[in-house]
């Protein structure tokens, strides 16, 4: 873990590296899709017996203009956050806050109904709950 | 000097330790007349924001309330903690008593105007 750098970059750069390394040695297999931490909207999901249930903090954002789509298992929730405006009189101290477009994906279980979606913003929090089919949930077979 | 210090010490001391929080992303802009912050406190209620000054120091604070079901397990969580906290100084030239907060959908905006005597002044160079 402690080799030399071939061609020494900054301290950040190092860090970084660092950063990776640790990951990897953590987490033995990450998902395709990256870890997805830090990532924009940041995202948090949990499921029942009936449902999933996903919250996207988008805060600030025209409900409108969040593009939330359900394909072959996979949900994706994608829109542009603008940038503030600003104009040359201003002296701009911290710049922490996301601007720009964003895209988030999540895999879904394979006994959701895509028929059941529901989708609510509020507080800048975008919840998406998506029940589970009815076929999944046990039930009485008749014998002829 | 040293009095600065006891009086952070005995601060610290003093205050009950303070719940883990989030630290939440902020924008901080100014212009000739003021300073304009945005804090994106997604999750917080409107009755759940609290902006507090005192002794040139801004606290915000929220706690996070989401409606979730009652039996729901979590399966993966980025944001962690139910409360988001940040704390700023503030400098002199501010006016902390003309304050303006606008909080919608989880953007908090904050304007804090500077006081009349610091706001810009042209000034005259006279040449003799």
């Amino acid at each position: 873990m402690f080799h030399r750098s071939l061609f020494p970059r900054d301290l950040f750069a190092e860090l970084d590296r660092l950063q990776r390394e640790m990951q990897q040695a953590n987490e033995y297999s990450p998902s395709i899709r990256g870890s997805g931490r830090g990532g924009f909207p940041a995202l948090n999901v949990g499921g029942t017996p009936r449902s999933i249930e996903i919250y996207a903090f988008a805060p600030g954002i025209d409900p409108a203009s969040i593009d939330v789509q359900l394909e072959k298992g996979v949900l994706t929730i994608a829109g542009e956050r603008p940038p503030a405006p600003r104009d040359e009189k201003t002296a701009v101290h911290i710049d922490e806050r996301f601007a720009g477009r964003f895209r988030r994906v999540v895999t879904l279980p394979d006994d959701i109904d895509p028929n059941a979606v529901a989708a609510k913003y509020r507080d800048g929090v975008l919840h998406i709950s998506i029940q589970r089919r009815a076929a999944a949930q046990p039930r009485r077979i008749a014998i002829q | 000097m040293n009095e600065t210090a006891n009086k952070t010490a005995d601060q610290a001391t003093a205050a009950p330790r303070p719940e883990a929080a989030l630290l939440p992303p902020v924008d901080v802009i100014e212009d000739a007349n003021g300073i304009t912050l945005h804090a994106d406190l997604p999750g917080v209620p409107k009755d759940k924001l609290h902006l507090q000054v005192e002794a040139d120091t801004l606290t915000i604070e929220g706690e996070v309330s989401l409606a979730m079901p009652e039996d729901m397990e979590s399966t993966h969580a980025e944001v962690s903690l139910p409360r988001y906290r940040r704390v700023f100084s503030l400098s002199k030239e501010l006016d902390t008593e003309k304050v303006a907060a606008e909080f919608d959908q989880g953007v908090l905006k904050l304007r804090i105007p500077k006081v009349a005597h610091a706001q810009p002044r042209k000034i005259e160079i006279r040449v003799e």
